[in-house]
């Protein structure tokens, strides 16, 4: 399969024909998808018109967007005119949303070819699609093993060759963790440089929607086409996304790298340790001034994350209730008909952050919880903003562990969580981080190299995974 | 019973929303019109949709603006919080408001009788939509189905919370209506209560003159009039005023007014505070108006009631009562224009007041307005002339002077007046006597004649006097 450059390139000179790139794309989906799952909708018919109407534009002369026939798959939490948007979740059921979200938008001008809506944990809440409605994805590199999560179904399929590209949201390490266990690039961006208009909130202050790629070339395109300002979101930064394409081949030489301490030891495996150590070393050797930092405050991070998160999401996810949309279970009165809706359409890891969000917000509690957890959340940016004042980016991995068995880690949620341990502080920061495949743990599956950076350092930070990227091949 | 005041004091704090005359909602572009369709001012965001995101209506943030300058509060960096509570109108089951930290800090009202009302805040804060609850008792938990309409849902509201300066019915009353000018004077609000443009939540409590502690409060809702205001409130305290005779403890509740029976029912306890598990709005950034442009906004904001009143006062010598009418009508600057063409002060806020309640009347010529004062004020025309004039000036516009001609006013000559009495004595001896004597009824009978010989053109009180002037000084003693 083709880069997502390489199609557009070969789209826009009329080498291929956005059609031809489709029905390729097409045929690997029919011929693995059974298996990895990592749909809930393949939209064949609409990206059969979308792919129709790039190849009437390459006809007419143009213009040509700089994804002309590049096929994309995206996440299910993300808004598509006329096209089921579920969240996994049951409690969505029949919903089409009457309008794209601004990154669809974009993704489309640019000419980027949709092919499906993929599989996550329901409404984010996982880390490994397990807690998906509709059943979880595969790993593609083995597919006793899960994908990773929330973002699982994006992940899996760039690693399958389903779509070159595709978007995830992160919410806490949900675009990064599974492109770590998929061996592919995914990215982070700073809070506020891509809209969230028409991504289904579940963290409201720390979603934030990003790619997945093979590369890190076309991780940085992609960031380019769907981030800069939305007036549609009022989060949103009022710059363009940092031009990070041109600076891909920059090198590292003179830039300060800190190995984060906090993020090395207990916890970490020593296979996946060892790689993150490799790289450091290979920084170094490539001209990087490269040190271990300690960022103390980021091992309250996953406390912090596990009230805030659910916080916000407790209030977000109160507009289910069976009134207006989605599913709803008939009752006698309105009060019980919210609550057997809610009862029935949500799963038990959304039931359980609800409780726990609502009980974090409650009178009394308020302080101890949800205001404590603000105050770590300004540590962990003040510990950052000390870390960066000596490096430009921080090095660390992406997962503490290569991707896990199906139901390793469902039995226990705390388990499940430490999975974030070392992606949950980013969005805590509202910084920007990517995790870069960077070899093989162990087991033969993939280890991902997480970089992090501050807040609109993208440049830095593409910088730095396009130097690792290299260093493998 | 009526309420003893000079032993029992009611303590009444009003809550009162208004709707902003936005023209679109408060955090996206559907309409923000009163009437319609069910469910057709709706948008993704009305509706709660999955991924929809909340934007700022500047418009709204600019009335506020001009509310808390004109209630003398402080404009403040704000931050719009979550309140999350379960109910269909809802749409997303929670309110966007603000909470601990609104848009307007403390202010005051001042009342037309001087008073001055204190104003804890005023908070920007979205509306919800309506529920029509439909078989049952009407109530949601007992009906068959029930229909909602989003149209409402998202419209600005500014909640003005004032402080329990308020002691009667009556009081309260002025400070809504006080309230309400201000609101239409700065362009804020329509003012309508019976459209809901204006509804008011009132605290009532009551305790004896000299006490220290307030009273327990009940919160009053329902009340769509000044007038119902006014009853509830006395309803109210005297309720809690019977109960406390009677030995028992006041329950802090919210109650409804029921305006057909004239009472106020429970509606429900209050002693046990609702957890709405507020916390800062994510969606939305905090609000921090530049001083650059609060400034703008103060420079623009008209002439407001309160300074109309005073105004009005010092130039024509009007007392508080009849500023506070003529200014709620509207005819101030009318009033002080005319003063300006050089009016008779005294003549203009007494026709102000009396003479001029039609609409029309705003559109009075102050110049022709203050020639007929003279008119009236130097004699050249009666006051049932001046009267006539007047209203077909307000009609159909015109000269005074011309006007009185079409109707053939004109001022008698004193002598023609007094031969005229005379004339009439003479003809009427038994009536004169009787007059005379100090009967008080046939006074009106001569000066009605007068009236009919004189074609109306005589002044009834220049008649009197020339009557009493031919009363023989014997009988007067």
């Amino acid at each position: 399969m083709s880069s997502a450059i390489d199609i557009a390139a070969s789209v826009q000179s009329g080498e291929r024909s956005a059609i031809e790139v489709l029905e390729e794309h097409l045929g690997a989906i029919a011929e693995r998808e059974s298996e990895v799952h990592a749909f809930n909708l393949v939209t064949t018919d609409q990206a059969i018109a979308a792919a129709t109407a790039v190849d009437e534009l390459v006809a007419k002369g143009g213009p040509l967007g700089p994804l002309a026939g590049v096929p994309v798959a995206i996440k299910d939490n993300l808004c598509t005119r006329g096209v089921a948007t579920t969240c996994s979740s049951k409690i969505l059921e029949g919903w089409v949303p009457p309008y794209d979200a601004t990154v669809v938008t974009r993704l489309a001008a640019a000419g980027a070819i949709m092919v499906g809506k993929t599989n996550m944990d329901e409404f984010a809440m996982g880390s490994s699609t397990e807690n998906s409605a509709f059943g979880p994805t595969r790993n593609p590199h083995d597919l006793s093993r899960v994908p990773g999560g929330s973002s699982g179904g994006s992940a899996a399929a760039v690693a399958a060759g389903f779509a070159p590209i595709s978007l995830g949201s992160d919410t806490g390490g949900s675009i990064r963790q599974p492109a770590a266990l998929c061996g592919v690039v995914g990215v982070k961006p700073t809070y506020g440089t891509v809209s969230r208009l028409g991504l289904v909130a579940f963290g409201s202050s720390l979603d934030q929607v990003g790619p997945f790629a093979n590369t890190v070339a076309e991780a940085a395109l992609v960031c380019e086409v769907i981030g800069g300002h939305d007036p549609g979101d009022s989060t949103s930064l009022p710059q363009a996304f940092p031009a990070v394409s041109e600076h891909l081949s920059d090198g590292v030489q003179g830039m300060r790298i800190g190995l984060i301490t906090e993020m090395m030891g207990e916890g970490i495996a020593p296979d996946v340790a060892k790689r993150i150590r490799a790289a450091a070393e290979w920084l170094a050797a490539a001209g990087a001034e490269v040190e271990e930092v300690s960022v103390p405050a980021v091992t309250y991070g996953l406390s912090a994350y596990y009230l805030v998160a659910p916080a916000e999401a407790s209030s977000n996810l109160s507009r289910y209730d069976g009134v207006r949309y989605g599913l709803r279970v008939d009752a006698p009165t309105t009060g019980e008909m919210m609550e057997l809706t809610r009862t029935a359409g949500f799963g038990d890891e959304v039931k359980r952050r609800i409780m726990l969000g609502t009980y974090a917000l409650s009178a009394g509690y308020y302080d101890a919880f949800y205001g404590t957890a603000l105050k770590v959340r300004t540590l962990i940016r003040r510990d950052f903003d000390a870390a960066y004042e000596r490096f430009d980016a921080l090095l660390s991995p992406t997962s503490p562990t290569t991707a896990f068995s199906f139901g390793d880690k469902t039995a226990d949620p705390m388990s499940m969580y430490l999975n974030d341990v070392c992606t949950i502080a980013t969005n805590l920061a509202g910084h920007p981080a990517m995790s870069v495949p960077y070899g093989l743990g162990d087991d033969g599956m993939p280890v991902g190299a997480q970089v992090l950076a501050p807040a609109l350092g993208e440049v830095a930070m593409f910088r730095v995974a396009a130097a690792l990227e290299g260093s493998l091949v | 019973m009526s309420i003893d005041l000079s032993v029992w004091e009611i303590v009444i704090g009003l809550e009162v929303h208004t709707e902003l005359a936005t023209r679109t909602k408060l955090f996206c572009s559907a309409p923000n019109e009163f009437g319609g369709e069910p469910n057709t001012n709706i948008d993704p965001l009305t509706l709660g949709l999955p991924g929809s995101l909340p934007v700022l209506n500047e418009q709204a943030v600019e009335l506020a603006i001009r509310v808390g300058l004109a209630l003398n509060c402080t404009i403040d960096r704000s931050v719009f919080s979550r309140k999350n509570y379960f109910y269909p109108d809802q749409p997303t089951n929670y309110q966007i408001s603000q909470f601990d930290l609104p848009i307007n800090g403390e202010g005051w009202l001042e009342l037309p009788s001087g008073k001055v009302i204190g104003v804890e805040r005023a908070h920007l804060e979205e509306d919800t939509g309506k529920s029509t609850h439909v078989g049952g008792g009407g109530r949601i938990h007992d009906a068959t189905y029930s229909l909602v309409d989003y149209n409402r849902a998202g419209v600005p509201l500014l909640e003005i919370v004032g402080r329990p300066d308020l002691r009667s019915g009556d009081e309260a009353r002025a400070y809504v209506s006080e309230l309400r000018a201000i609101l239409v004077a700065v362009g804020a609000s329509d003012g309508k209560m019976e459209e809901g443009s204006l509804r008011v939540d009132c605290n009532v409590s009551v305790r004896k003159h000299g006490d220290a502690e307030l009273g327990t409060r009940c919160e009053i809702k329902n009340i769509n009039s000044l007038r119902s205001l006014g009853r509830a409130v006395d309803y109210e305290a005297e309720r809690q005023i019977d109960m406390i005779l009677a030995g028992e403890r006041i329950e802090q509740q919210t109650r409804h007014w029921n305006e057909d029976e004239g009472r106020t029912l429970k509606l429900r306890s209050k002693e046990q505070a609702d957890d709405y598990r507020y916390f800062p709005e994510p969606d939305l950034v905090d609000l921090a108006p530049s001083q650059e442009w609060i400034d703008r906004v103060r420079a623009a904001l008209p002439i407001l009631p309160a300074a109309r009143r005073h105004r009005l006062c010092e130039r024509s010598g009007a007392d508080t009562a009849q500023a506070a009418l003529i200014v709620e009508r509207g005819l101030d600057d009318l009033c002080l224009a005319a003063l300006d063409f050089g009016a008779d002060p005294s003549r203009t806020i007494t026709h102000a007041e009396h003479n001029l309640s039609d609409p029309k009347a705003l559109e009075l010529d102050p110049e022709m307005f203050a020639k007929l004062t003279n008119m009236d004020a130097d004699g050249t025309l009666s006051s049932t002339q001046t009267k006539t004039v007047l209203a077909e000036l307000v009609q159909l516009g015109g000269d005074p002077g011309a006007i009185a001609d079409t109707h053939g006013f004109k001022a008698m000559d004193s002598g023609e007046l007094d031969s005229v009495v005379d004339q009439l004595i003479a003809e009427n001896p038994e009536q004169w006597q009787r007059f005379c004597e100090g009967d008080p009824k046939i006074s009106g009978f001569f000066v009605g004649k007068v009236m009919k010989a004189t074609q109306g053109q005589a002044d009834g009180k220049v008649v009197a006097g020339l009557l009493a002037d031919r009363v023989p000084n014997a009988a007067k003693e």
